[in-house]
């Protein structure tokens, strides 16, 4: 188990199709940017490992899937809009990772905008 | 087990190329010739709680147990403990078959709430998860219940349908044989419209509430390539699983059978020429309340599991025990039969299903049990639009007759006919026809019995009083006067009558042989006196006669002295 202040993420791709690595290059983005320090990112080909598609309900690809801090979220697609991303993960504070993952416990369905992050980053 | 004949008369899907899995679900192999088009997609639809679900099991778990192919249950709505635990009752064991490796369940869990979508994305893991399900325990048949969950999970609908078009072309490259479910939707056979896509064959479902009565009906909407069975065809879920009963032949074309069979009333087989009824006819035996109808049938059923033919009675009025009780009464033991396994008692409420599903239900009963003689009592219990009532008791003849079954039915109505207006005609489809009458004079009743009709035998034309007793039942020639019909006391009454008018007759009758006698006796003797009479003249003339020669002697010999006498001297 990894510190639970940590973010952990899971991107399912299927194949080395332009879109997976578009969204490769999205989520490493965001990694990087920003939520640099803050989170440990694991790529999975499914294709490659089709049995972990079922265990973490994968239906759509790619699928980003939040393992922690919990509750598990997913988002289906290419990841263009970071912005949107941060926000549907509920990661869109960057600053304190702790006070996102009290936000989300308090809290199950984070709807705050947080107009804090600088512009979309988008490639 | 076993299944019953091809609903049509017609064998088509031998020349058939199309390939099929069978679905080992009774009935629709039989309708479907064969099964499901093998390799490719079909769409099961229905309403909720219509038996989609358990269809596709069935399929799934007969594809593993029976055929040999492995099978994949992806749900999109159970989750696969419930999926295990909601057919346990049907005997079906998911998880020793999951263990054995010939059955893989994967949930699909679709919330819309925990699915965001931002960007382009396709259905590549669904179609990942089912390559791998498929492939690890290498499986030949599918099942994807009910994938329009999805759109209830995605929002984006051009991708699902591209997906889902991409889906079943996968499904056909892969060869696997799948059913897909869809729920009904308004105006069209799914929400979803996915009988778009899924071309080859699509069933329907029903599950019909007419008159608080239901009944599940099947129809094989459309199969490409495939004779079959247009119909709506009622089936059953119950604890022996589902079964699709296609209750159609509606030929006449049966094996006619040249055996006689007995009815175990010794005065009725002599009323019919061939001494019974002819193995395989229906006969109806119609008559009130209390005029014994169910009796003679007990005597029948008697009769046939006493030559070890198997019987089987659906009674709707009556409980089976209560019938054998009531049959002790006039000393027929059935008891032993239903120990013995040759007789079995059906007993239904005949406001249980509808006309469909008693038809159904009795196919199946049927077609298992496979009896020698089947008793329906009675048959004018059985309500419904008079359309319907009079398909179902034709269907019910046939069904019988196309299987060489004797049939019994018995009517409450006297006229022998069903339905409000009585326009059903159910005697003319009966090969014969007993009416049981009570008879009501001189302050008691009398039952009694004619054969208004047996086809293909002389029988006679006589009203028969019958009675039951301990000892059976026992038909009593009636006494048919210029009054009428007399029964019971009556006929003892007349019967007195005739006895003592009888022995009148004997008594003059021996009076007139003794007068004659005496006369004859007379006559012999003034004969006897007239010959002795003769006599003493024919003796008297003897005498007469000697006297006579007598004299001429004396005379010639004096006449000779004389002559001698003067010769010497002259």
């Amino acid at each position: 188990m990894s510190a639970p202040d940590r973010i952990r993420l899971r991107l399912y791709v299927a194949g080395p199709s332009p879109r997976s690595t578009r969204t490769i290059e999205s989520v490493r983005r965001l990694c990087e940017g920003p939520l640099a320090g803050a989170c440990d990112l694991e790529i999975v080909d499914l294709y490659q490992q089709p049995g972990l598609a079922g265990r973490d309900g994968v239906v759509a690809a790619p699928t980003l899937l939040r393992l922690s801090p919990l509750p598990a979220r997913r988002v289906a697609g290419d990841l263009t809009d970071a912005h949107r991303v941060l926000g549907t993960l509920g990661l869109a504070d960057p600053g304190s990772v702790a006070a996102a993952s009290l936000q989300v416990a308090q809290q199950q369905q984070q709807q705050d905008p947080a107009p804090g992050l600088g512009g979309p980053d988008v490639a | 087990m076993t299944q019953p004949p091809a609903p049509f008369g017609v064998a088509p899907a031998s020349r058939s190329a199309l390939p099929k899995a069978a679905t080992g679900i009774e009935g629709f192999d039989a309708v479907t010739f064969g099964g499901l088009p093998a390799g490719r997609p079909s769409l099961v639809c229905g309403a909720a709680g219509c038996g989609k679900t358990l269809f596709a099991t069935t399929f799934l778990v007969n594809g593993a147990t029976r055929y040999g192919e492995p099978g994949v249950f992806m749900s999109f709505e159970e989750r696969a403990e419930d999926l295990v635990a909601n057919v346990a009752s049907l005997g079906y064991d998911l998880d020793g078959l999951i263990a054995g490796g010939q059955l893989a369940i994967d949930h699909v869990r679709v919330e819309r709430s925990e699915i965001e979508e931002t960007g382009e994305y396709d259905l590549e893991g669904l179609f990942i998860r089912l390559g791998f399900a498929v492939d690890s325990i290498g499986a030949k048949r599918i099942v994807l219940d009910t994938i329009e969950t999805l759109f209830s999970g995605f929002t984006d609908e051009a991708v699902l349908r591209a997906e889902l078009r991409r889906l079943f072309g996968w499904i056909k490259e892969r060869g696997l044989t799948a059913i897909i479910t869809g729920e009904r939707g308004a105006g069209q056979l799914t929400r979803q419209g996915l009988e778009e896509y899924v071309s080859d064959c699509v069933v329907l479902l029903d599950n019909r509430v007419e008159d608080q009565i239901t009944t599940r009906r099947l129809r094989v909407v459309k199969y490409r390539g495939s004779a079959h069975g247009t119909n709506e065809y009622p089936f059953l879920i119950d604890a022996e699983g589902i079964s699709v009963l296609p209750v159609t032949s509606a030929e006449l074309d049966y094996p006619v059978s040249e055996g006689v069979v007995a009815t175990g009333i010794a005065g009725l087989d002599a009323m019919l020429g061939a001494g019974g009824f002819y193995r395989g006819s229906g006969i109806l035996i119609s008559g009130e309340a209390g005029t014994g109808k169910t009796m003679i049938c007990a005597s029948l059923i008697e009769a046939a599991c006493a030559r070890g033919e198997r019987c089987m009675a659906f009674v709707f009025e009556e409980s089976g025990e209560q019938i054998v009780r009531n049959a002790r009464s006039i000393g027929l033991d059935l008891a032993r039969h239903v120990e013995s396994g040759l007789l079995r008692y059906e007993a239904a409420r005949p406001s249980l299903f509808g006309l469909e599903m008693h038809l159904a239900r009795m196919q199946r009963d049927i077609d298992r049990f496979r009896p020698d003689l089947v008793v329906v009592d009675p048959l004018s219990s059985l309500r419904g639009p008079d359309a319907e009532l009079q398909a179902t008791v034709l269907r019910m003849a046939d069904l019988l007759k196309s299987r060489g079954i004797t049939a019994v039915f018995t009517s409450l109505r006297e006229d022998g006919e069903l339905g409000r207006d009585g326009d059903i005609g159910v005697s003319s489809l009966m090969d014969a026809w007993i009416k049981l009458l009570n008879v009501e004079a001189n302050g008691e009743r009398s039952r009694t019995l004619y054969v208004i009709k047996a086809r293909g035998m002389r029988h006679s034309n006589q009203v028969r009083e019958f009675v039951m007793s301990e000892n059976g039942l026992h038909l009593v020639d009636a006494y048919i006067g210029p009054a009428g019909v007399l029964t019971g006391t009556a006929r003892v009454v007349r019967e007195a009558e005739e006895a003592a008018q009888a022995l009148r007759r004997q008594q003059e009758n021996r009076r007139r042989q003794r007068e004659a006698e005496r006369r004859r006796r007379s006559l012999e003797r003034q004969i006897d006196e007239l010959r002795a009479s003769l006599e003493a003249v024919g003796e008297e003339e003897a005498i007469l006669l000697d006297e006579d020669e007598r004299r001429e002697t004396l005379l010639a010999s004096e006449r000779r002295d004389r002559a001698a006498r003067r010769g010497g001297e002259g």
